[in-house]
C-alpha cells in the first residue's frame, strides 16, 4: 500500500493546477456567460499533451496513464469544468480508437486528436435511448463497400467541434448487433443539428447529430462488427472514472471558495468559520471529497494495471458526482447571498456539477452496475 | 499509489478473518445476550498477537504496521464489535502511549505483558464532567516526593473491570487548564483504586465499561508518561492512532449489516422473485457497499500515514466520522432490508445496529472529529 503519488505524477499535478489557475480559471466565468466554447483552452491543452494522455507517443499521445489522466481532469475541470469535460470525451474518444481501431484507423485520427485539431465525440445517445443504451435505432445498413447510416443521436457532447465522432449504430435488427463507426465531419448526409442550452457547462457544446443517407466506407468501422456495446461499455468504465475525477476538481474549488470566504465574512462579531453551523459543512465537505478520491484513484490504479475496474469505476463515479454535489451545494449556502450571484464562481460550480451525476451513467445505472456484481 | 496489500498486511487478513469466523462470529450472540467477557477469546487473540499488532517484537507486539492493525480490528469486529473494542483499546490507547511516551524501564514493566496479551489495559481519560472537553479534568496527582498522590473519579472507562493497567490522565496544575495535565501508567491493583459503577449498554455489551475510583493513590513519579503538563499531548496523540481503531472497528460492523442483509436479500422472496432483485433493495446494497469501500480507504490512508510518522490528525477524523456514521447508516439500512427479522434477537442485524451507534460516540464524538477537521482547513 501507498498512497502516495509518483514523481511524475505529482509533476502533472503542478503543471496543469498552474495551467488550470492561470489560463481557465479566470476565463471560466466568461465562457459560462457567454455559452462559448473555449477554443483557445483546447489549444492549450493539446500543446501540453493533455489530449491523448491515455495512448503512446507512436500515435501522438502522452501516454500518462489513468491516474496522471484522472489528476489533470481533476485539475483543469476545477478551473472550467467545461474544458474539462471537453477534455474527458476527447480523451475517451482517441483511448477507444486505440483500444479498439486499426493502425490504419489510429494513424488517421489519434495525431489529429491529441493535437487539438478537433475534439473527440461519442455518440451514443438518442433520444428514445438513454440510459437504456442498447435500445438505440440509428441503423446502419451494408452497401457495398460501405454502410448506410439513417438516424439521429442526440445530448452529444463536442459533437459540434469533432474532428471524429465515434457512432453506435445497428448493424443487424434481429438479433440485435450493434456497431461503431468512425465518423469524420464534412461526410455527405451528417449534420450537426440544435445545440442544446443547458444549465451548466456552458461552454461545452452539447447537440444533435442526424444521419441521412450517410454513407460511410467499411474501413470507418471500429472493432469487429456486433462489437459495438462492448467498445462503448468498456470505454464508459474509464470514462467514469474521468467524470469522477471532473467532480472532485468542480467540488474543491466550491469548497475552498466556501472555505476562504468563511475566513473572510464576519456577522455577529466573528468570522463565520467560528461557527459550528459553518464549520460542519466544511468538515463533512472535505471528508467525503478525500473519500471519493481515494475510490477514484482506486480505480484509475487497477485500469493501470489491466484488471476489472467496472464497480470500481462506477463506485467512483457515483460517489464523487452525488458527494461533489452536496459540498457544492453546501459552498453556496455557506456563501448565503453571495453564493447566488454571479460575482463569485460558487453559483457556477453548482450548475456545473449538476450533470455530473447525470452524463456517462446516471448514478441510477451506476447503483445498477454495483448491485449487480454485488448480488451476483 | 499502490492499493494492494503486503503480503504480510494479506496474511494478517487471512488469519484474523479466519479465527474471526471460527471462534468468534459463532458466540457473538450470547456474548452480547449475556453481557459476559469473551475472556477465552482475548487468551487466543493474545497467541495470535492481536493484543499489540503495531507494537515491536521486543516489547511483546507482533511488530506488525498500523494498516495491519486495521485490517485485523475490522475483521474481528465484523464477527463481534465488542471482542473488537476490547482489542482496540489495547493496542491503541493504552499499548500505544506507553510505546511514545514511557520510559525504558516502564515499557519493560508494563507494556510487555500487555503487547503480548498477558495484561489487558485500559484508558482513563473521561470523567462525569469532562467528555468531549478533555480539558477540564477534576482527577488530581499532587507531587510528594518520590511519589504523587491520585484522588478522582474516572467513568466510562472500556476495560476497566478486567484491566491490570491503565494509562490514566491527572490535573497537576489546574491554573495551566489543559497545560496541567499529567498521564500516569497506574497497576490497577494498587491500594486506593476500586472500580465504581458497572455500566448497562444499548450495545458492545461484552465489552465491560465501569467507573474507576482514585483514593489517596501513591504513584511513583517514575510512572509519568512525558514531564508534568506533557497529558494532553500524550491524550491526543494516543487518540489519533484510536480512531484508527475505531474506524476499522465502526467498518467491521458495517460489514456485518451489509453482508448479512445481502445474503438475507438473495434468500427472502417476495411477490414472486427475491428481494434483492427489487431496486429499492439493490439501491441500499449499493450505497452501503460503497460507502463501506470509501470509509476502508479514508482509515487505510490514515493508518498508511501513522506508520510513516506523518501528522495525520486530520485524516484519522475524518477516518473515524466517516467510517462510524457509514457503520450507523448500514445499520438502519441493513435492519430495514431485514424488515421484522431485523427487529428481532434471531437475526444479528439488530445487535449490529445497537453495536454501530457506540461508534459515533467514543473516542471523540463525531461533532469532535469535524471541530478537528474543520480547524484544520480553516487554518490552513
Amino acid at each position: 500500500m501507498d498512497f502516495r503519488l509518483t514523481d511524475e505524477q505529482r509533476q502533472v499535478e503542478e503543471m496543469v493546477r498552474g495551467l488550470s489557475r492561470r489560463e481557465f480559471a479566470p476565463r471560466a466565468a466568461q465562457v459560462d456567460e457567454e455559452s462559448r466554447y473555449p477554443a483557445e483552452n483546447h489549444r492549450l491543452l493539446a500543446e501540453l499533451g493533455l489530449l491523448g494522455m491515455l495512448y503512446p507517443a507512436t500515435f501522438g499521445g502522452s501516454e500518462a496513464g489513468p491516474v496522471s489522466y484522472a489528476i489533470a481532469l481533476r485539475e483543469v475541470a476545477g478551473g472550467c469544468a467545461s474544458t474539462g469535460v471537453g477534455m474527458a470525451v476527447t480523451n475517451m474518444t482517441g483511448e477507444a480508437i486505440f483500444r479498439f481501431g486499426t493502425d490504419a484507423q489510429r494513424r488517421r485520427h489519434l495525431p489529429m486528436l491529441s493535437g487539438g485539431k478537433g475534439a473527440g465525440a461519442f455518440a451514443l445517445t438518442e433520444p428514445g435511448a438513454g440510459s437504456d443504451a442498447g435500445g438505440l435505432s440509428t441503423f446502419a445498413r451494408e452497401n457495398g463497400d460501405g454502410f448506410i447510416l439513417d438516424g439521429s443521436k442526440n445530448f452529444i457532447t463536442n459533437g459540434e467541434h469533432a474532428c471524429v465522432t465515434i457512432v453506435m449504430a445497428l448493424t443487424q435488427k434481429s438479433p440485435r448487433r450493434v456497431s461503431a463507426f468512425l465518423v469524420e465531419p464534412g461526410t455527405k448526409g451528417f449534420s450537426v443539428g440544435k445545440r442544446e442550452r443547458k444549465m451548466g457547462i456552458k461552454g461545452s457544446d452539447t447537440v444533435s447529430l442526424s444521419f441521412e443517407e450517410c454513407r460511410v466506407p467499411k474501413s470507418s468501422m471500429l472493432g469487429a462488427p456486433g462489437d459495438g456495446l462492448k467498445i462503448a461499455l468498456s470505454t464508459l468504465d474509464g470514462g467514469r472514472i474521468g467524470i469522477a475525477s471532473q467532480a472532485i476538481g468542480i467540488a474543491r474549488s466550491a469548497l475552498s471558495a466556501a472555505t476562504e470566504y468563511a475566513k473572510d465574512r464576519r456577522q455577529f462579531g466573528q468570522p463565520i468559520g467560528e461557527f459550528q453551523a459553518i464549520q460542519w459543512k466544511l468538515a463533512d465537505a472535505a471528508t467525503e471529497l478525500d473519500a471519493a478520491q481515494l475510490l477514484a484513484f482506486r480505480a484509475a490504479c487497477l485500469k493501470e494495471r489491466g484488471v476489472p475496474y467496472s464497480k470500481e469505476a462506477s463506485m467512483a463515479k457515483l460517489f464523487a458526482t452525488e458527494a461533489g454535489n452536496r459540498a457544492s451545494h453546501a459552498a453556496v449556502q455557506v456563501l448565503g447571498g453571495y453564493g447566488y450571484i454571479r460575482e463569485y464562481p460558487v453559483e457556477r460550480h453548482l450548475r456545473d456539477i449538476r450533470v455530473t451525476t447525470i452524463y456517462e451513467g446516471t448514478s441510477e445505472i451506476q447503483r445498477l452496475v454495483i448491485s449487480r456484481a454485488l448480488c451476483g | 499509489m499502490v492499493f494492494d496489500l503486503t503480503e504480510e498486511q494479506r496474511m494478517i487478513q487471512d488469519t484474523a478473518r479466519e479465527f474471526a469466523r471460527k471462534e468468534v462470529l459463532p458466540k457473538a450472540a450470547e456474548l452480547d445476550e449475556n453481557s459476559r467477557f469473551p475472556e477465552e477469546l482475548i487468551r487466543q487473540m493474545a497467541e495470535l498477537g492481536f493484543m499489540g499488532i503495531a507494537v515491536p517484537e521486543e516489547y511483546g507486539g507482533a511488530g506488525m504496521d498500523n494498516v495491519c492493525y486495521a485490517i485485523a480490528m475490522e475483521e474481528i469486529s465484523r464477527a463481534c464489535a465488542s471482542t473488537g473494542v476490547i482489542m482496540s483499546v489495547n493496542n491503541s490507547l493504552a499499548c500505544d502511549p506507553i510505546l511514545k511516551f514511557g520510559s525504558e524501564e516502564i515499557k519493560r514493566e508494563y507494556l510487555v505483558p500487555m503487547a503480548s496479551g498477558k495484561t489487558l489495559g485500559c484508558f482513563g481519560l473521561t470523567e462525569p464532567g469532562a467528555g468531549s472537553d478533555a480539558g477540564s479534568q477534576k482527577t488530581t496527582a499532587v507531587r510528594d516526593g518520590d511519589f504523587y498522590v491520585v484522588n478522582g473519579t474516572k467513568n466510562f472507562i472500556t476495560n476497566a473491570p478486567q484491566a491490570d493497567t491503565c494509562v490514566l490522565f491527572t490535573m497537576t496544575d489546574k491554573a495551566k487548564s489543559h497545560k496541567g495535565i499529567t498521564a500516569f501508567v497506574v497497576d490497577m491493583k494498587w491500594k486506593g483504586i476500586s472500580l465504581g459503577k458497572h455500566e448497562k449498554k444499548m450495545g458492545i455489551k461484552a465489552s465491560a465499561t465501569s467507573s474507576i475510583v482514585f483514593e489517596d493513590v501513591r504513584v511513583p513519579a517514575k510512572n509519568r508518561l512525558g514531564n508534568d503538563g506533557d497529558g494532553f499531548k500524550v491524550a491526543m496523540h494516543t487518540l489519533d492512532g484510536g480512531r484508527v481503531g475505531i474506524a476499522a472497528q465502526a467498518i467491521g460492523i458495517a460489514r456485518a449489516s451489509f453482508e448479512d442483509a445481502l445474503a438475507y436479500s438473495k434468500d427472502r422472496k417476495q411477490f414472486g422473485q427475491a428481494i434483492c432483485e427489487f431496486q429499492a433493495i439493490q439501491w441500499m446494497l449499493a450505497d452501503i457497499a460503497t460507502e463501506i469501500d470509501a470509509a476502508r480507504l479514508l482509515t487505510w490512508r490514515a493508518a498508511w500515514m501513522k506508520d510513516r510518522k506523518m501528522r495525520h490528525s486530520k485524516e484519522s477524523s475524518m477516518a473515524k466520522l466517516y467510517a462510524s456514521e457509514v457503520a450507523m447508516r448500514a445499520a438502519v439500512k441493513g435492519v430495514q432490508i431485514h424488515g421484522g427479522y431485523g427487529y428481532i434477537k434471531e437475526y444479528p442485524a439488530e445487535r449490529h445496529f445497537r453495536d454501530a451507534k457506540i461508534t459515533e460516540i467514543y473516542e471523540g464524538t463525531s461533532e469532535i472529529q469535524r471541530l478537528v477537521i474543520s480547524a484544520a482547513l480553516l487554518k490552513g
